[in-house]
């Protein structure tokens, strides 16, 4: 009974609770990749460093706050604010939209035009952001550190495994919940998001029953930054921030915005868990999960795992090549292949 | 003011109705006296390393012009063909280290061997259950997990074996020890081998899915050869690849060219080292210069003329009974095949292979700035593309650092904006470069060499 | 003076102009059909009445005001309602999502003019709640037509509303376009089956060539030998 408490506690301790916090990032950015593609119909691969940038802000008022001696400890100083970052990010959207974007959707441009495009941006915001901040990985939560101890955990439940609960963790979570359910409430309940779903599946008749074309791509643009200043500050916060990163954090995003369904905003959150937990499912090693359940060295002296951890990035390329191959439509059938 | 206008569309006018040919001189040797201007202004030896440099990029970028100007196709995946035509010079050029393969080759082998079983039966589950729903999905999982276990039971033992042979030194199979030149279409072959799969999984999608596609993949080859200890040393590197021109040492204790440096009055060291870049630069430039001879005489043979018909109305293509997608395939693999060549030629430059050096934004999405600046379509705007990005790409850091500490000079030394924006100069070509990119696809969407019109 | 005059209208799709001289004009509770071979530029007329086609010259105006300048989203406000012929529902959206996208410039419909629509297509009450997108052919016209009626239009734009319907549903499409057509909605339609329009318009319109080659009233042109001949085969 024990030994199955106790691999139960590994497996809750390195895979549950990280990859809801790891999945909760990435759908988050997902969601954001999702939206412009269901609006705008095209892949953004600038949305990496747009998340960046508004962590960045994020960041630099946290650094100011905390010179001021605001704080709300034992929350993170960043949390408060996090609005300025959404407020940069939105701007720095609407800016790009009406410099770059917004020509190639006059020119009715096709896609790998936009992804070429958006390329380049990439590479500007990219630019700027490092240009502002510096290269270097910044450690900005200075909120509590956990929510649950590890040796708290032992103490309570007298099990040799603990279960540690990051403070950043537990604020992910929830903030991503928050934030997505309020996504949702927008998309089916309002008006406005009901507009923006038809406007994303029939531009054309969307015109035709008076929706403003413009509203619903400055809307996108808003809540895709929102997103994804939220994302990359709540990535920052548990992971550490660091400019290079978000470059690669692309990938594992659009493999779960391809995973869900492209252009659809379930899929985007599906896709965004499936992706986190593969990770961790495929390069945790469980010999001592083994061991606790089995009695040690049954199953031999390997580390047990399926992939070695140096893998763990690759792991998010893998599925979505897999995807790519037996359903490219996605999990929730997005808008088209 | 009216005036500089009237002047400026004179001049543009000028400019457009100069012939083809001219103009393409007229760009050519523009980036000629660039490399020039380094060369007197720099050093020499700076100008030929650039050049070598330029040259690889060039038929990188030949490749990728091959896949997008040709057929429209947008491989993303550019770093990962690159970096196995890298593994290649490893794989050719090294000696094998015996002990290594006595410690475990066999246990690899084997684990091998059962790998590549288990992917068979994976792929013959996977058709045969192909009505079955969920039984297909767990049984395809089932296979796949046991196989993958089995495989490292025997993998994992032989890897770790064979990375404590000689550690420090080796701890890898080495290669096969053979001319080093010969690599280079090893590394064509190799990338080619790995494009025909890729292609055959994704050149059915989405335009932009292809490009998410290939750049996942290069990815994993990149993970690969960081990871693969045994193969490629990984993160170790693999230093000292034997070169197909002579060393700079070897050059310096020869009598005749101390005699040569001393008539001459040069210093011998730079001599020997600009002789050793002068050899690359003839041997790579006979490489683009065969390339582009088969890429042109490719594109104007009617092979070429379908290729773009293709590219202009898929829909139309495949009505007058072209299989696109095989097409398609093909010039996937040409196009890669080149990088392969290119990333092979680039090792063999730099002696050594690295396998963190492989970013996607240097090896992939710069060689698009190439091909999109030059004139996609155009294998001789390729060329120039590839030359003037990778000249500015090394020259926008110590002209945006001067830029920066010029228009700073007003301030105190010791201001902190002035000390960030010193510091932080280098990213300033990153936003360059996005800039030109954004700035060419907004105002000269063909480029600087436009296709010619057939 | 009537409530949408459109007068030599010109315009194309880059190349050759589609239409070359077209005039169409349609007053509440009149019904006016387009009719004319293929490739006379039907649709275009459509498209180029509601803003989706920049004209290259001519007018358009409502109520005597010209609505050139106007972007196609704001011509709906002017109470004009265009059914696409193909297109012509948010597949991915319920039934009465769609019907409230109809009424998103004007959200009191909501609450009047959704009964009526309902009362007119009983069966999309019932189906409500489904994606539009899973329903059959003819209730998928049904939703379209809906989806227009629910923008309150003073003038309703058909394009080939009956393209693809059985002859049962047809007749029974025609019966409800009188219908509202009775409420005092100028109908502009173009069809097909020109004979079967031609029986119930107010005005036809025969266009060739992106320009008018008769102009009458529906029973006139179906009397007319020459209109017989030339394009109701006989």
């Amino acid at each position: 009974m024990e030994g199955s408490l106790n691999s139960l506690a590994l497996l809750v301790n390195y895979i549950f609770v990280p990859g809801f916090a790891y999945g909760s990032q990435l759908a988050l950015g997902a969601l954001g990749v999702t939206m412009i593609y269901a609006v705008l119909n095209f892949s953004n691969f600038s949305h990496g460093e747009i998340m960046s940038f508004g962590a960045m802000i994020t960041i630099l008022v946290t650094y100011w706050f905390q010179g001021l001696g605001i704080s709300v400890h034992p929350l993170p100083t960043a949390l408060i604010a996090l609005p300025v970052g959404i407020g940069g990010a939105i701007l720095l959207c609407l800016l790009l939209d009406r410099l770059v974007f917004s020509f190639y959707r006059q020119q009715r441009a096709n896609s790998v035009t936009y992804l070429i495009v958006s390329i380049g941006v990439m590479f500007v915001i990219g630019g700027i952001t490092r240009f502002i901040i510096g290269p270097d990985d910044r450690n900005f939560n200075d909120g509590e550190r956990f929510v649950l101890k590890a040796r708290t955990f032992k103490e309570m439940t007298g099990l040799s495994e603990g279960v540690a609960i990051k403070s950043s963790q537990a604020i992910t979570v929830a903030s991503a919940f928050i934030v997505v359910a309020a996504v949702f409430w927008f998309l089916s309940r309002t008006r406005t998001g009901k507009s923006m779903r038809a406007y994303s599946n029939n531009p054309d008749l969307a015109l035709l029953s008076g929706i403003d074309p413009n509203r619903v791509v400055f809307l996108a643009w808003v809540i895709t930054a929102g997103l994804a200043a939220i994302a990359g500050t709540l990535y920052g916060l548990d992971k550490s921030y660091k400019p290079l990163v978000f470059l690669h954090l692309v990938l594992p995003i659009f493999a779960a915005a391809i995973v869900g369904g492209v252009g659809s905003p379930l899929g985007a959150i599906v896709g965004g868990f499936v992706i986190a937990f593969s990770e961790l499912f495929i390069t945790f090693a469980y010999k001592k999960v083994a061991a606790y359940l089995l009695g040690d060295g049954v199953l031999g002296d390997g580390l047990l795992q399926l992939l070695s951890t140096d893998y763990k990035f690759a792991v998010s390329f893998i599925i979505l090549v897999v995807v790519l191959l037996i359903k490219p439509t996605g999990i929730f059938s997005g808008k088209s292949i | 003011m009216s005036f500089l206008f009237e002047k400026y569309y004179q001049i543009r006018l000028g400019l457009k109705r100069l012939p083809d040919l001219l103009r393409n001189s007229l760009l050519a040797a523009i980036m000629a006296c660039l490399l020039a201007i380094v060369g007197f202004s720099q050093s020499w030896n700076l100008a030929f390393s650039l050049l070598n440099m330029c040259l690889i990029s060039a038929i990188m970028a030949l490749g990728v012009n091959i896949q997008w100007g040709y057929a429209g196709l947008f491989n993303a995946g550019i770093m990962g063909f690159a970096a196995l035509g890298g593994l290649a010079a490893v794989l050719i050029s090294v000696d094998p280290v015996k002990a290594a393969w006595a410690a475990g080759g066999q246990g690899l082998l084997f684990g091998f061997s059962i790998g590549v079983l288990t992917i068979y039966s994976v792929r013959f589950v996977w058709k045969r259950l192909s009505y079955s729903g969920s039984k297909r999905y767990s049984i395809t999982i089932l296979i796949l997990v046991v196989g993958l276990a089995t495989m490292r039971f025997f993998t994992d033992p032989a890897t770790l074996a064979i990375e404590a042979v000689d550690a420090a030194k080796s701890g890898y199979l080495g290669g096969l020890g053979m001319p080093i030149m010969f690599s280079w279409i090893v590394g064509g072959l190799l990338a080619a081998g790995v494009a025909w799969v890729i292609g055959k999984i994704s050149l059915g999608l989405r335009s932009d899915y292809l490009a998410i596609a290939t750049l996942g993949i290069s990815e994993i080859i990149i993970y690969f050869l960081k990871f693969e200890d045994w193969l490629t040393r990984g993160v170790k590197n693999v230093n000292g690849l034997p070169r197909p021109v002579p060393y700079e040492i070897n050059l310096q204790n020869e009598a005749w060219f101390q005699q040569v440096t001393s008539t001459l009055d040069v210093s011998v060291v730079d001599a020997s080292s600009l002789i050793v870049k002068a050899c690359y630069t003839g041997i790579f430039l006979a490489v683009l210069l065969a390339v582009i001879w088969f890429s042109e005489t490719a594109l104007r043979a009617p092979w070429g003329r379908m290729m773009r018909a293709i590219r202009d109305n898929e829909i139309a293509a495949t009505a007058m009974g072209k299989n696109v997608q095989k097409q398609h395939l093909q010039v996937f693999v040409l196009g890669s095949a080149v990088i392969g060549i290119a990333g092979a030629m680039l090792v063999t430059l730099d002696g050594q292979f690295t396998p963190t050096s492989y970013q996607p934004l240097r090896f992939t999405f710069l060689i698009w700035v190439m091909v999109i600046i030059g004139g996609s379509g155009n294998n001789w705007g390729a060329v120039l593309g590839g030359f003037v990005i990778w000249f500015f790409w090394i020259e926008a850091e110590p002209v945006g650092l001067w830029l920066i500490t010029f228009l700073t000079s007003g301030m105190e030394p010791t201001n902190w904006l002035r000390l960030h924006l010193i510091q932080n100069a280098a990213h300033t070509r990153l936003i360059t470069m996005g800039l030109v990119l954004l700035l060419t696809l907004r105002f000269a969407p063909r480029g600087l060499i436009p296709e010619a019109k057939r | 003076m009537s409530y949408l005059v459109s007068e030599n209208m010109v315009a194309g799709y880059g190349g050759a102009n589609i239409l070359n001289s077209c005039s169409i004009e349609v007053d509440l509770g009149q019904i006016a059909v387009v009719v004319g071979p293929n490739g006379a530029g039907k649709s275009t007329a459509m498209k180029a009445i509601f803003g989706m086609l920049p004209l290259q010259r001519g007018n358009v105006k409502v109520l005597n005001e010209s609505i050139n300048d106007l972007p196609t989203f704001q011509r709906v406000k002017k109470g004009m309602a265009f059914v696409p012929q193909t297109d012509n529902i948010f597949s991915s959206l319920t039934v009465e999502e769609n019907l409230e996208m109809g009424a998103f410039t004007n959200p009191r419909a909501m609450i009047t003019i959704i009964e009526q629509v309902y009362s007119l297509f009983p069966a999309l009450k019932e189906k409500r709640l489904q994606r539009a997108g899973e329903l059959s052919g003819g209730q998928r016209q049904q939703v379209a037509v809906g989806r227009a009626l629910m923008t309150e239009p003073k003038l309703l734009m058909l394009d080939e509303p009956t393209a693809g319907v059985s002859p049962i549903v047809m007749d029974e499409l025609f019966e409800r376009i009188i219908d509202v057509a009775r409420t005092g909605i100028a109908i502009l339609m173009v069809e097909q089956n020109a004979k079967q329009a031609l029986s119930i318009a107010d005005i036809g319109y025969v266009l060739v060539q992106g320009e008018n080659r008769y102009t009458d009233s529906g029973k006139a042109l179906l009397e007319n030998t020459d209109v017989r001949k030339t394009f109701l085969g006989g």
